[in-house]
């Protein structure tokens, strides 16, 4: 787990300096990852095709997309993200997967289970225009129903309205 | 002045089927046993007519009723005698009677009540022939007395009267045939029969509640169908918890719920059948249902359904059939609340950029956007009156707002953080909802009615959300 914690803080990093606005502004790990024992060659023992941790290794975090509140176009950092998701499927062409819609609780509740759906289905859309067959993609909407962030702040808000891609097992 | 009716035989509920089926198919795995929900009540004529004149409010001045004394004594017994209603016999039985109207009146802002723990007990003579004295010396305008009586055939008999102090004389009468296990809907009845006949306006405590129970962190919910009386008694949940259920609505007869669930790991709409405890989807598609709603008469359900992301409103037959597309935009389009007599819908779109409310006709005709106060404006629901719209308005904080169905005369009613999803009482004069407490995201259910004024929470035995207040049971 500290190893994968190490990879995302590089690639907060990477974004940050890319100027992406929507990233989470608070996407570190909770504690500092160890500097001086991170391997650099991960494969040896590392998690198995098909799973859930192989996928997320594999994409450097970027199985989840976040949107600006009430929006759902997927915008230029959303596309980088979707395109190495992508990449994966393309590599693993048995692995399918769901795409998770959520939104922050600031909006009424069937209106969050409507919203969810609808930004599950852009990141889908993206993805079908990237070449991965639409029957490998199924969605699913939680509305606001399973906030990440548990703040009631903006940056808390901001992580919660998000597509998160999951592997089916 | 309403005449006593005479005779009226309403079945509710036929009981609950055994829970014979043992063996859940897969959208019933997240269903609890079947509920027991009622038997059948009858509205016994009393001996004699109630004189037609005293006191009477009109609403438009809420205030001149609302610090009126009311005496509520325990309602007398002719021999105290055993019943399954309440251990300690008939005698007891009365005396909780009593403290149900007592909270009734008082709960909800109406009156100023006077409970059978601060009074003396009457007779059972008394109850037809006052003790005018008594009353007078403790400073009561009205004076309320009830008996309770055993039959020989297990069930109760209870009876209600309301006496004007100054005229000394009866207002109403009202009694009724009660099986044991339904004794606080004789209760209710009599708080429905002193409300109406000070008020003017029709019942509405005998009633119930459909919501969401909630427990758990905020980061892992869990959320559960309950039901409960008016008053927040007789509570039962109907499912487990395994899976997240939202949104519940009443039918107008009481006999069904629908309700979205995740039981097949989809939001889907379920129309849940209380009494035999089982439930079929509303719609059969891969798509996600959300939104559902009843017709006033029950015959047809709102269902909001979304096909690669857009979200539109569908009619279908209660009893199932052909779904019927009713919107089109692009866009989401949710939600959906009929007008009383059935010709119109008001629900909600965000066809021009946020969310506001738009009314159409009932076969999804001429559509117009009624909200232009600035804000966003949510989940309209149409007063069971006709004459007013209660909604979620988001202008910075979430609260719940009431205006005409032409999208005039707005009213701000609570001053929540993030209150939302109103629901009507059955006579339309009080409004419940939900409010979310910022940061701990704990919620819960509260009512306040049409004045702003009466604004109080509701006992729930925990977190509660998604309110829905059915009509008055048949």
């Amino acid at each position: 787990m500290k190893l994968r914690f190490a990879t995302v803080a590089l690639l907060a990093g990477t974004v940050a300096l890319a100027g992406c606005k929507k990233e989470p502004p608070e996407s570190l790990p909770p504690e500092p990852a160890p500097t001086t024992s991170a391997p650099t060659t991960p494969e040896p023992t590392g998690p198995v095709v098909g799973t859930q941790e192989h996928f997320e290794n594999a994409v450097n975090g970027q199985n989840v997309i976040y949107f600006d509140l009430d929006r759902y176009n997927v915008d230029s950092a959303d596309m980088a993200a979707l395109q190495t998701q992508a990449q994966y499927l393309a590599q693993y062409p048995n692995i399918t997967v769901t795409v998770e819609g959520h939104a922050d609780e600031r909006g009424t509740r069937e209106y969050n289970l409507a919203l969810g759906e609808r930004r599950a289905n852009a990141a889908k859309n993206y993805l079908v225009s990237l070449g991965v067959a639409a029957n490998r993609i199924r969605t699913v909407s939680y509305g606001k129903e399973r906030p990440v962030a548990l703040g009631s702040n903006e940056a808390a808000w901001a992580k919660n309205r998000r597509a998160v891609t999951v592997v089916v097992n | 002045m309403k005449p006593i009716l005479a005779l009226l035989t309403l079945a509710l509920f036929a009981a609950p089927a055994a829970a014979q089926d043992a063996q859940p198919t897969a959208s019933s795995r997240d269903l609890g046993e079947p509920v027991r929900t009622g038997g059948e009540i009858l509205t016994i004529e009393q001996q004699e007519q109630p004189q037609q004149e005293g006191l009477t409010f009109t609403v438009t001045d809420e205030s001149a009723w609302q610090d009126l004394g009311i005496a509520i004594p325990g309602f007398a017994t002719d021999r105290d005698v055993s019943t399954p209603a309440n251990s300690s016999g008939t005698a007891a039985l009365g005396r909780e009677l009593a403290r149900v109207v007592f909270n009734d009146l008082k709960n909800n802002g109406l009156f100023e009540p006077v409970g059978p723990d601060a009074l003396p007990q009457p007779t059972f003579a008394q109850i037809t022939a006052p003790n005018w004295p008594t009353w007078s010396s403790r400073g009561a305008e009205m004076l309320v007395h009830g008996y309770v009586r055993a039959r020989d055939d297990g069930k109760l008999t209870v009876g209600c009267y309301l006496y004007d102090m100054a005229l000394k004389s009866e207002l109403v009468r009202e009694g009724w045939i009660v099986p044991p296990a339904d004794w606080r809907r004789a209760a209710h009845k009599c708080s429905d029969l002193v409300y109406s006949r000070l008020s003017g306006e029709n019942p509405f405590f005998d009633s119930r509640i459909a919501y969401i129970a909630e427990t758990g962190p905020k980061g892992n919910r869990v959320k559960r169908l309950a039901i409960m009386d008016s008053d927040g008694a007789n509570h039962r949940f109907i499912t487990t918890g395994r899976s997240t259920a939202l949104t519940p609505r009443f039918s107008p007869d009481y006999s069904k719920l629908l309700y979205l669930s995740y039981v097949d790991g989809n939001p889907r709409i379920y129309i849940y059948d209380i009494g035999s405890g089982r439930q079929t989807l509303v719609a059969e598609t891969a798509n996600p249902t959300i939104a559902p709603r009843w017709s006033p008469d029950g015959r047809y359900i709102l269902y909001s359904m979304a096909v690669a992301g857009n979200t539109d409103i569908y009619r279908v037959s209660a009893g199932g059939g052909e779904s019927v597309r009713l919107t089109n935009a692009p866009g989401i389009d949710i939600g959906g609340s009929y007008s009383p007599d059935g010709s119109k819908i008001v629900f909600e779109s965000d066809r021009s950029g946020g969310q506001q409310i738009y009314v159409m006709n009932a076969d999804g005709s001429n559509q117009r956007r009624i909200s232009h106060f600035g804000g966003r404006a949510a989940t309209p629901e149409w007063s069971p009156r006709g004459d007013q719209i209660a909604f979620t308005r988001m202008a910075g904080d979430f609260n719940i707002a009431v205006m005409s169905p032409n999208g005039g005369n707005l009213r701000v009613l609570t001053k929540g953080w993030q209150d939302e999803a109103p629901t009507w009482s059955p006579n339309g004069r009080i409004i419940q909802f939900f409010r979310t407490e910022r940061g701990s995201g704990k919620t819960s259910l509260w009512q306040v009615d049409l004045t702003g004024r009466n604004l109080r929470r509701l006992p729930t035995p925990v977190d509660a959300s998604d309110p829905a207040w059915g009509p008055i049971l048949p």
